[in-house]
């Protein structure tokens, strides 16, 4: 990628991963005074800069989980913990990038990427960081355009610039490549992997997708049925890019599949 | 039916051929505003060929104008192709002006000339000529008037009616007190307050100038409440994630959100406001295009109530088309608006 070193050549730039704990979180929403638990118990300790997938069944609780850690809802017990501290609010340290790029459809892309600076009212003095990220993602040329006039692939693009200005370092991806058509997923999959590599930010990624998370994490987490429940923590050890073909990785694919209760189905 | 080859049609055909389609195709395009000429000169005549069953001092005036209006389409419509723009509009619009020309004929001929419609309540087209240009200062002081009020009310109505939407939209504790207030009130017809407004206010102009704010702020109030309360959480979640505070929340994401929302509000109190506006000056004030219009039939001058009558209709649609420009340039954003 040609404005590979767009965001690193920034001074004072110096992003890195933090550490993550969730400790023994359950959580569990009132639907019309009924209890429904989402999440039991649920531990993991992810170290700084690991890329960490969670994977399950649709309608789990993953998400759930991203939004605790993201600091839009509190728990109902157990604590969530970025570098010792206690994870109470939203913070731009932490940002998520849903799976609908939910683009502020009055803004340009430029407006779109400035939103967190902005917010944080930092932008006059940081507009060369929107153009850095927008470079990064490769739609400068795109800067005026206004989001209807995007596609899903360069909107959802225009997602992780909004996102990756801020130098998060807890990148929380919430299936953000699940609406995309194949062939613009597996591009963006490698982006998000030179991505990764490039600044170290801790990556925690939801999908239901056993392929995408084993070419993409260090760490794949598989949960139960909901309310979640860890089922499986696997190690995967190999170096990237990855190739979907690796054989190491079909047979983690088929235990993971497994443990889904998919194994008869592939 | 016929094939002829290339050849053929060089030899013998091409010369007929490829005129007579160029002539038909030149009175497809022209051919309108030709026609256009012919009708305004049409009304030019029958303004001037008959006398008039009246006294009306305008009638030659109007005659000549036509014969002007005719000779500009018929030089417009010649040169169109070297006209630019210009020439393209009139292409375009030259139908109108048939039926335009059409109109002011019968109009004329039914009226001025032959009296085929009661006379009094239906005035020929020159005797309303005559009302611009005798009586235009007292028509202009009531345009300013009608303007002055209608403006101040509609401002008033409309911020008042944008902040109550937002605070409704956006916090529980002001919609737990504003909202049934507002249901009690808001779907009374403002004009129902003509009598308590008028003598509780210290002046009718003030008065009238509540009651427009009124009828404004109504829909202006339900729409800015129902288009902030519907902006997709999602938008929140992403901006508080990214570090927004409360204000951010509603002035950067709220707002913008809840704007498409908004302008049908202003749309809808513009209309309510303008009944109200000539209600308002037919009873109260002392001025402005419903007081004209009060006075014009009092001394049985309906001239100056269909020229009156012209000129508001002018400006309410005046009004919303500037309404509708302020929209499109807010809201570039948003694909598929309605044009004005």
């Amino acid at each position: 990628m040609v404005a590979a070193a767009a965001l690193a050549e920034v001074p004072g730039h110096s992003a890195a991963g933090a550490a993550l704990d969730i400790e023994q979180v359950s959580h569990a929403f009132d639907i019309d005074g009924a209890e429904l638990p989402v999440l039991t118990e649920v531990s993991i300790a992810v170290e700084p800069g690991e890329f960490v997938a969670l994977l399950g069944p649709s309608g789990c609780g993953k998400s759930t989980l991203l939004r605790l850690v993201a600091g839009l809802d509190k728990p109902q017990s157990g604590s969530l913990r970025e570098d010792e501290i206690r994870i109470t609010r939203p913070h731009p340290s932490r940002v998520v990038v849903f799976q609908d790029p939910t683009l502020f459809p009055w803004r340009t892309v430029w407006d779109n990427v400035a939103l967190g600076l902005e917010a944080q009212g930092i932008l006059t003095s940081q507009r060369h960081r929107v153009d850095a990220a927008l470079d990064l993602v490769g739609l400068s040329d795109f800067r005026t355009a206004y989001p209807h006039q995007l596609s899903g692939g360069m909107a959802q693009r225009v997602a992780l610039a909004r996102a990756l200005v801020n130098d998060p370092k807890i990148l929380i991806l919430d299936e953000p490549l699940g609406k995309l058509d194949s062939l613009t997923r597996i591009t963006m999959q490698a982006e998000l992997v030179s991505l990764w590599q490039r600044k170290g930010f801790t990556t925690l990624l939801v999908t239901h997708d056993a392929e995408e998370a084993l070419v993409l994490a260090n760490r794949v987490v598989v949960f139960s049925e909901r309310p979640a429940r860890v089922k499986a923590d696997i190690r995967v050890d190999r170096p990237y890019p990855r190739h979907r073909g690796d054989p190491y990785l079909a047979d983690l694919r088929r235990q993971i599949l497994g443990l889904l209760g998919l194994d008869a189905t592939w | 039916m016929s094939t002829y080859s290339l050849s053929d049609g060089r030899a013998s055909g091409a010369p007929r051929l490829s005129r007579a389609p160029l002539l038909a195709h030149w009175f497809l395009e022209s051919g309108p505003g030709i026609l256009a000429s012919a009708a305004w000169m049409i009304f030019g005549l029958s303004c001037l060929w008959w006398e008039d069953v009246g006294d009306w001092s305008r009638t030659h005036s109007l005659g000549i104008a036509a014969f002007v209006i005719a000779a500009v389409a018929l030089f417009g419509t010649v040169s169109a192709d070297y006209l630019g723009s210009a020439g393209r509009a009139l292409r375009q619009r030259a139908p109108w002006l048939i039926a335009l020309g059409a109109f002011l004929t019968l109009w004329e001929v039914a009226t001025a000339k032959f009296a085929w419609l009661p006379l009094p309540f239906f005035p020929p087209p020159q005797s309303i000529i005559e009302v611009y240009t005798d009586d235009l200062p007292k028509l202009l002081d009531s345009v300013f008037a009608s303007v002055r009020l209608q403006l101040g009310g509609y401002l008033i109505g409309a911020a008042a009616g944008f902040l109550t939407g937002v605070s409704i939209g956006w916090s529980r504790a002001v919609g737990y007190w504003v909202h049934p207030v507002l249901r009690f009130i808001g779907p009374l017809p403002a004009t129902a307050w003509l009598p308590i407004a008028f003598f509780t206010f210290p002046s009718s102009w003030s008065a009238s100038t509540f009651l427009i704010a009124l009828a404004t702020g109504f829909p202006v109030t339900v729409l800015t409440w129902s288009g902030v309360a519907s902006v997709s959480t999602a938008y929140y979640d992403v901006a508080r994630t990214l570090g927004a505070k409360p204000s951010f929340l509603v002035l950067k994401v709220a707002i913008p959100a809840a704007l498409p929302h908004v302008f049908v509000g202003l749309f809808m109190g513009l209309g309510a406001s303008f009944a109200v506006l000539v209600v308002a000056e037919m009873i109260g004030v002392k001025a402005g295009l419903g007081w004209y219009l009060q006075w014009a039939q009092g001394w049985a001058a309906y001239a100056n109530m269909y020229a009156a009558l012209i000129v508001m209709s002018l400006l309410c649609s005046g009004a919303i088309t500037l309404l509708f420009a302020i929209r499109d340039r807010l809201l570039v954003w948003q694909k598929g608006t309605v044009k004005w």
